[in-house]
């Protein structure tokens, strides 16, 4: 099963979780881990989730949720899980 | 599992620093193109390219979109041209004639340089070769994305003098040629010494014959992630200096590594290399030169740039190597002057000379690189300045290459303009004393001896 990758990145406001999470759930997308913190008053969340049942293209849905973000006045990117993966794992 | 902190170290790379794949390269073998009609040898190339590299553009956008990765470059390298064209070609047209084929089959599939339109002369020029060499100047007039290049010496044969003194003519008749055009005909020509075979940097790049048919070769790059992470080092020892340097160099290949399977995986085409270069780009922050300051120059070319450089590519071979799979190519630290904001800096302030740019040479891939000469400078002296950088090659068992711009019509101090990722350059003094004589006793310079090494 590969893994996606959502990180949002921007200033603190009411339902930015939610917004995003309604998007998963109306898209069957699973939410395996969600961690969060504040870094100098911006919002910081990572959300790993498994997309293996979303009907969507990759591309489609990250353009979809990059949208939200838009939307909301929040940079969020969609990635797939190996770049990290490559990255910070031998 | 994947933390917050590794992911966000993973984007902040990626959008403040600049980290990209710089290109994913196709390279294609047109050996089964061959034919002794040049018109059948030109339908023969065009077919080739544009069903094997038919999805290399869409396949590189889809892995930039799923990784968030960019990855800048999407191009093709092929067999030398002399070789593909031997048996048709008659006359330096009909080399023209494949690369007008060739241009057109890069703007077929959307590429945005194709590298190959090359000949390997390093011992001596068949009639072809020579052929394909006095068509280069109208060639690279006449086309837009084609790339070309010479191997005019190698460790094992020597120097090929004839050939180094018809490619300083050679230079200067596509300066003059593309004048109208700040002699950029000049930046897509390059001429080297112990040319590897499987290079995806242009405008070096060729498809060996020693490759398969085809071939994924990805280039990475990232000066400005290490120049980051040097920064942290301020004041600290060689030791911190360089296991922060060769770090860096591993997260960056891995991402390369990733890209270069996935693209091979999608396209059913084998993976070749990584490539292990720092590729500076004209971008603020995407500086060779920056990474040298950081590692406490003033600017590259005071005393201590040759260490600095050396140490800097050793490192990142060795972070690279354990990083990729394959490794080849040119791998090693770029340092053309046009692309890197902070070499022409250096330039400007009277820090870098041709001279030291060449010290540099000996330590880093590749050579003199995008370098803007005065317009009048002699063929002979151009034909010097590629003898002195393939004699550095050849002895040192290296890449060497040269790739300089005589600027027709400008002088030292004036600036030209190339544009996009080839930049801008101040145009350089060249030694101007005369090496006539040397340059025109023609034959070979033989192979060097590989013992007692002094």
């Amino acid at each position: 099963m590969k893994k996606t990758i959502i990180t949002v990145v921007g200033k603190d406001t009411v339902g930015i979780i939610a917004k995003v999470c309604t998007y998963l759930a109306d898209n069957k997308i699973n939410i395996l881990d969600i961690s969060q913190t504040i870094v100098q008053d911006y919002f910081n969340m990572m959300m790993i989730v498994d997309a293996g049942k979303c009907d969507k293209k990759f591309g489609e849905m990250a353009d979809e949720i990059e949208k939200i973000g838009e939307d909301i006045g929040v940079q969020i990117k969609v990635q797939q899980e190996d770049i990290f993966n490559s990255m910070h794992r031998i | 599992m994947i933390n917050i902190f590794e992911v966000n170290e993973t984007n902040n790379m990626i959008e403040h620093e600049n980290l990209d794949v710089r290109t994913i390269t196709l390279g294609i073998s047109l050996l089964d193109c061959i034919d002794s009609d040049v018109d059948k040898v030109c339908e023969n190339i065009y077919n080739k390219i544009t069903t094997v590299a038919k999805d290399l553009v869409a396949t590189g956008q889809e892995i930039e979109k799923e990784y968030g990765i960019p990855i800048v470059n999407k191009r093709i390298s092929i067999t030398p041209a002399a070789i593909v064209g031997g048996a048709a070609c008659k006359t330096p047209d009909d080399f023209v004639k494949i690369a007008q084929t060739l241009d057109k089959a890069a703007k077929k599939v959307g590429v945005n340089f194709l590298g190959g339109f090359s000949a390997l002369v390093s011992k001596g020029m068949t009639k072809a070769d020579e052929l394909l060499i006095r068509s280069i100047p109208k060639a690279l007039a006449t086309t837009d994305f084609v790339c070309s290049s010479i191997n005019v010496g190698s460790t094992k044969t020597g120097l090929n003098m004839d050939a180094v003194k018809l490619m300083g003519e050679i230079v200067l008749e596509t300066a003059e040629l593309t004048k109208d055009n700040d002699c950029l005909g000049c930046a897509k020509l390059v001429v080297f010494c112990n040319a590897p075979d499987d290079n995806p940097f242009m405008a070096g790049a060729f498809h060996g014959v020693t490759e398969a048919d085809a071939i994924i070769n990805v280039g990475v790059s990232g000066p400005g992630v290490v120049k980051t992470a040097i920064e942290k080092t301020k004041g600290e020892n060689f030791e911190v200096l360089c296991e922060t340097i060769k770090k860096t160099a591993f997260k960056i290949t891995r991402v390369g590594q990733l890209v270069a399977q996935e693209a091979s995986r999608r396209l059913g085409i084998p993976f070749g290399i990584i490539d292990l270069s720092l590729a500076p780009t004209p971008a603020i922050g995407d500086s060779v030169a920056d990474i040298l300051k950081g590692i406490g120059l003033e600017h590259p070319g005071a005393p201590g740039t040759t260490a600095a450089l050396a140490l800097l590519n050793d490192q990142v071979k060795k972070g690279g190597v354990m990083a990729s799979s394959y490794v080849g190519g040119l791998s090693g630290a770029f340092i053309p002057v046009s692309e890197d904001q902070g070499m022409i800096d250096a330039v400007n302030a009277g820090a870098l000379t041709l001279e030291k740019l060449e010290a540099m040479t000996c330590v880093c891939s590749v050579g003199l690189d995008m370098i803007a000469i005065p317009g009048d400078t002699k063929a002979t002296t151009i034909s010097g300045v590629i003898a002195d950088e393939a004699a550095i090659g050849m002895i040192n068992q290296k890449t060497t290459a040269v790739r300089v711009i005589p600027v027709i019509g400008k002088k030292v101090g004036e600036v030209v303009e190339f544009g996009g990722l080839l930049g801008y350059a101040p145009i350089m003094p060249v030694n101007s004393f005369s090496c006539d004589e040397f340059v025109n006793r023609g034959g070979r310079i033989p192979a060097p001896i590989h013992s007692f090494k002094n």
